[in-house]
């Protein structure tokens, strides 16, 4: 029985939670990777851009809201999220236009678009800022809890409860989805394949007659529809608030660069492995030793190998070590 | 007339100095023909002015005598003007299947059959299908370059260093592989830097120096020919 | 010459701008606007050292400033004896501890070949030693921040005079930069600036929470100053005076005492405030003058040549025998040193120090805008780009709100649309950043001044 209580605790308090911010993360992970494997450059408005479709999502979620419109027990915001897609994808378009092609035509430095890419995360951090403002919004709306904790307690006898929020089956469920969608799409399809052929070799790509428009615009609207998602999750599970999401984009940095970057399977996995490292030091393991040990041993302490002050300088410490020991990231295997 | 010709071309690299003066080569199909030169004689420059790669100042370029001087790289391919060049020829990340599926990227109908030919002509390609190419040795990486540049069925393919950097068995076997391909209707002009062993497989052949035409003839003429054996030959 | 007249217009324009804030603003903003250009300044002479001058990228700068700032608070706060004696002991142990692992590392690496078993006995000794350490320092910890926690709860610091934190602040950030430019300039240009950013998060984190050693987000408050406070100076004979002959004019006017006594006394308020902020826009334009005499006699010099070639051609600079690791280390650490300097500067113009502050947009991304508009390689030009981002970015408030009122002028005072844009003025600054920011790299890539170097 205490071994089940202590199993239930792991699952409630560790594995739950952190494979739903690894989904997150892995979907964000995956659009940096996108945008430095095609467009070879690091975007630092990945978190900002996220905000973007999240407050596009969001604006048109209150727009339902107040025409009654919902989806009962769903969140009304999963009707909103292919507006929110749509607008993101309008909004890359033009900034590519307007902003990345110049120095993609000139073939600039990545150096040089990195750098440019902070000014798009200016501009994009302000245009969020004075459309919706910078506060917190809470935009879930729908059947909170799928399992209850106090129902999981009176249902199986046992101390220990498990809740299970909608948001979070939402959450993995769509991103199993997407991601398997991207992947068939990457592998199997010849827009897809042609995408990693000019990943892997821009020049013989041309030479093959691969169109680079046509990649570029698709790898905006890839990217569009995983930072819109991505971030709508987010908002959904935690809460939207400008600045997590650009603070956000640290720790999706560090999964993309673990993962390998250019390798959008080994940001997904990058995702949950920075996920679960985060969760599992920061734990405080007390209450699973007081179950699983004889009572003469329980321990006094928390048993927390580490403050959860530290959560972000767990995932920022895994990147240096990786970065330092395998730059080419944890993941071999093929580029795009 | 012959098939694909490249008439008094000038020109370089953005707006640099120029590195081909009016340079004329031509080659018909079923034909090889080499283009052999010091370094820095403008022998690849000239076959990138074919494909399109820089900005001609004169001259002009016309496959079976159309003139496609004005049209971009990617529509010469479409013109069955395939090119494999000297480095970063094949896709390293991708499988040989996939490499080969990229070649016939312009080709809307079914490709399985063309690349059962490929396989035909490179046996060892079937074999590692699945693999990465970035794992195969050079010859055989030089092979999935071949196969990839023959998926559009070109009627021109232009080879830049074939066989740089292989060993010399590699490169007969390479040289046996063009003769194949030639033997296919397709017309084939190549730079090397193996002189003696381009002209015994070539028809024909031209000696570019500071990117001007110096020598021309049939292979057997040049390798006999005492002035191109003594700079370009080695004695 | 023409290059000169570039320079004198374009700083000309830059004061004619401040002085006008004076003018229909006011004095007091006009010189804290005049500061914090010169404390800018600072931070984009040390970025602009990195970038300008060698290529290096350094996402880390809010890094850096913070640990900066830490040093105002560790020389100039007075120890807290009773914190001393309560933990102190524990904290030292530690110290002792971190020392000693440091050196048997150093000892395990130079005397083992590189091996599996000594990656993995070395991470076995880092993860006992961090237990070991933990453990030695929770109950000394524990003590420290029980002592007083809402007026100390921390070590304190040295009780020496602030100006002194200047140079332990560049020695703080040279420090931690030795150890990233040891671990991360290997790395390929944009993984350094991730890697840097990352870091620098890091330090913030360990700046926020250990609050023995900082207070943490508890704020440290009331630094001591280098300058005289406002209220002594109201009630010094010399100061009075000084006003009272500087606005003899002004005060003529009345022929009431009263009045008088009342408007001189309103005059000695400001100008008091004045008068410190001049005190210390002196101190600090002493700092920016000594600096960049330094970097521009640095950049003329036989090192500085070399510099510019590792950057334009590192293979060939190391064909030719340069040390490029070093040279690059070397270039790392003094940039990040001066960037600690402006961090200490920060602080001590502040008189507090707040961990929750420091955030990567304002210290780390708008400096680098700085750097990127004022002209990379060049000093006169990054000092410029201190200059003139910060004075946008404090006057985009009030121009924002002019050109909303301007455009919405035929709208009612109380349309919605209206109503929302004035309220979200404060985030328009980020839009003219970043507008800049493009606009710059897009039509001018080398900045307002750029880089021109003379053969002399």
């Amino acid at each position: 029985m205490d071994i089940l209580n202590a199993l239930i605790l792991l699952l409630n308090y560790i594995f739950i939670p952190a494979l739903t911010y690894g989904s997150q993360l892995a979907l964000g992970a995956i659009f940096v990777t996108l945008i430095y494997g095609i467009l070879r450059f690091a975007n630092f408005a990945t978190g900002d851009m996220m905000a973007f479709g999240t407050m596009v999502t969001i604006l048109f979620t209150w727009y339902f809201q107040s025409l009654g419109i919902s989806l009962g027990v769903l969140p009304t915001a999963l009707l909103a999220i292919p507006f929110g897609i749509l607008f993101m994808i309008i909004y890359m378009l033009s900034i590519d236009k307007f902003v990345f092609k110049y120095y993609r035509v000139n073939k600039s430095p990545p150096v040089q678009l990195a750098m440019v890419s902070i000014g798009v995360m200016f501009v994009t951090q302000a245009v969020v800022r004075i459309i919706i403002g910078p506060s917190d919004q809470r935009f879930f709306d729908g059947e909170k809890f799928i399992i209850k904790a106090r129902e999981f307690k009176e249902m199986t006898g046992l101390n220990e409860g498990l809740a299970l929020k909608s948001t979070q089956v939402i959450t993995v469920l769509v991103t199993i989805v997407l991601v398997s969608l991207l992947f068939w799409f990457l592998n199997k399809t010849k827009t897809g394949k042609s995408m990693k052929a000019y990943s892997d070799n821009e020049d013989l790509a041309l030479l093959s007659g691969i169109d680079p428009k046509k990649i570029v615009m698709i790898t905006w609207i890839i990217a569009g529809i995983l930072a819109t998602i991505g971030g709508a999750l987010y908002g959904l599970d935690k809460s939207f608030k400008p600045f997590t999401y650009f603070n956000n984009m640290l720790p999706i940095f560090a999964a993309a660069i673990v993962g390998g970057i250019g390798n959008p399977f080994g940001a997904f996995l990058g995702g949950y492995v920075i996920a679960f490292s985060e969760i599992f030091l920061t734990y405080a393991y007390k209450k699973f030793f007081i179950y699983i040990l004889p009572e003469s041993m329980e321990p006094e302490s928390l048993v927390q190998l580490l403050s959860t002050d530290y959560k972000f300088a767990v995932s920022f410490s895994i990147l240096v070590i990786v970065l330092l020991y395998r730059p080419s990231g944890i993941f071999k295997g093929k580029v795009l | 007339m012959a098939y694909f010709e490249g008439i008094e071309m000038t020109g370089g690299y953005g707006n640099g100095p120029n590195i081909i003066n009016s340079c004329t080569v031509n080659v018909n199909r079923g034909e090889i023909v080499s283009i052999l030169g010091p370094n820095g004689a403008g022998k690849s420059t000239a076959m990138k002015a074919m494909l399109g790669l820089l900005n001609l100042k004169s001259g002009s370029i016309k496959i079976n005598g159309k003139d496609i001087s004005n049209l971009s790289p990617q529509d010469r391919v479409k013109e069955g003007i395939s090119f494999v060049p000297q480095n970063k020829n094949v896709f390293a990340g991708m499988t040989v299947e996939e490499n080969l599926e990229m070649g016939a990227f312009l080709l809307n109908d079914e490709i399985k059959d063309i690349i059962e030919e490929i396989y035909e002509l490179f046996p060892i390609l079937k074999e590692k299908q699945n693999q990465l190419v970035g794992e195969l040795s050079g010859g055989q990486r030089q092979q999935v370059a071949l196969g990839r540049a023959l998926m559009i069925k070109p009627t021109v393919l232009m080879l830049d260093e074939p066989t740089a950097g292989v060993s010399p068995i590699v490169m007969d076997e390479l040289f046996d592989h063009i003769v194949k391909v030639k033997r296919n209707d397709v017309a084939i002009l190549m730079v090397e830097q193996n002189a003696k062993q381009a002209l015994s497989i070539s028809d024909r052949g031209y000696v570019l120096v500071t990117g001007e035409n110096r020598y021309a003839g049939t292979g057997n003429e040049l390798l006999n020919d005492p002035r191109v054996r003594s700079s370009f030959l080695g004695g | 010459m023409r290059k000169n007249l570039n320079v004198i217009a374009a700083y000309s324009i830059m004061m004619v701008l401040i002085i006008l804030v004076g003018v229909f603003q006011s004095w007091n903003i006009a010189l804290s606007i005049f500061n914090m250009c010169l404390i800018s300044a600072v931070m984009t002479m040390g970025a602009n050292i990195q970038w300008g001058y060698a290529g290096l990228i350094n996402f880390g700068i809010m890094g850096y400033t913070a640990l900066g700032g830490l040093a105002a608070v560790l020389i100039s706060v007075d120890p807290v004896q009773e914190a001393w004696s309560a933990g102190g002991f524990d904290i030292l142990m530690c110290l002792w501890l971190i020392i000693a692992l440091v050196l048997i590392i150093r000892f395990i690496l130079k005397n083992f070949q590189k091996s599996k078993v000594r990656t993995y006995s070395i991470a076995a000794l880092i993860i006992s030693g961090i237990i070991l350490i933990r453990f030695t320092a929770e109950p000394g910890i524990e003590a420290i921040e029980d002592i007083n926690p809402a007026k100390t709860g921390f070590l304190g610091g040295f009780g020496l005079p602030i100006i002194f934190s200047w140079i332990v602040g560049a020695f703080f950030a040279g420090g931690l930069a030795f150890i990233v430019g040891k671990v991360a300039l290997g790395l390929r240009a944009d993984y350094l600036a991730i890697a840097t950013l990352l870091i620098s998060e890091i330090v913030i984190a360990i700046i926020k929470h250990e609050d023995w050693l900082t207070r943490g987000v508890k704020n440290v408050i009331g630094l001591k100053r280098p300058a005289p406070y406002e209220v002594d100076l109201q009630s010094t004979d010399w100061f009075i005076t000084l006003v009272e002959k500087f606005n003899s004019g002004k005060l003529e006017v009345f022929s009431n005492l009263s009045d008088r006594q009342a408007a001189l006394n309103q005059l000695v308020i400001e100008g008091s405030s004045i008068f410190v902020k001049l005190c210390y826009s002196g101190l600090f334009l002493t700092v920016v003058i000594i600096l960049l005499i330094l970097t521009q006699k640095a950049l003329y010099s036989p090192w500085g040549r070399m510099m510019r070639a590792i950057r334009d051609n590192e293979e060939a600079a190391n064909a030719m025998g340069k040390n490029v690791v070093k040279q690059h280390l070397l270039i790392f650490i003094l940039g990040s040193a001066i960037v600690g300097i402006a961090g200490a500067m920060l602080v001590t113009q502040d008189g507090l120090f707040t961990p929750g502050s420091y955030r990567p947009m304002r210290y780390t991304f708008l400096i680098w805008v700085m750097v990127i508009v004022g002209g990379s390689g060049n000093n006169f030009g990054a000092i410029l780009g201190g200059f003139a981002v910060w004075f946008l970015w404090i006057e985009a408030a009030p121009i924002a709100l002019f050109l909303i009122n301007f455009f919405t002028a035929g709208m009612s005072e109380t349309h919605a649309l209206k109503l929302h844009l004035i309220e979200s003025v404060p985030y328009f600054r980020f839009l003219m950043m970043g507008l800049g920011l493009l606009l710059i790299m897009r039509y001018r890539p080398k900045g307002i001044l750029p880089e021109k170097i003379e053969i002399k």
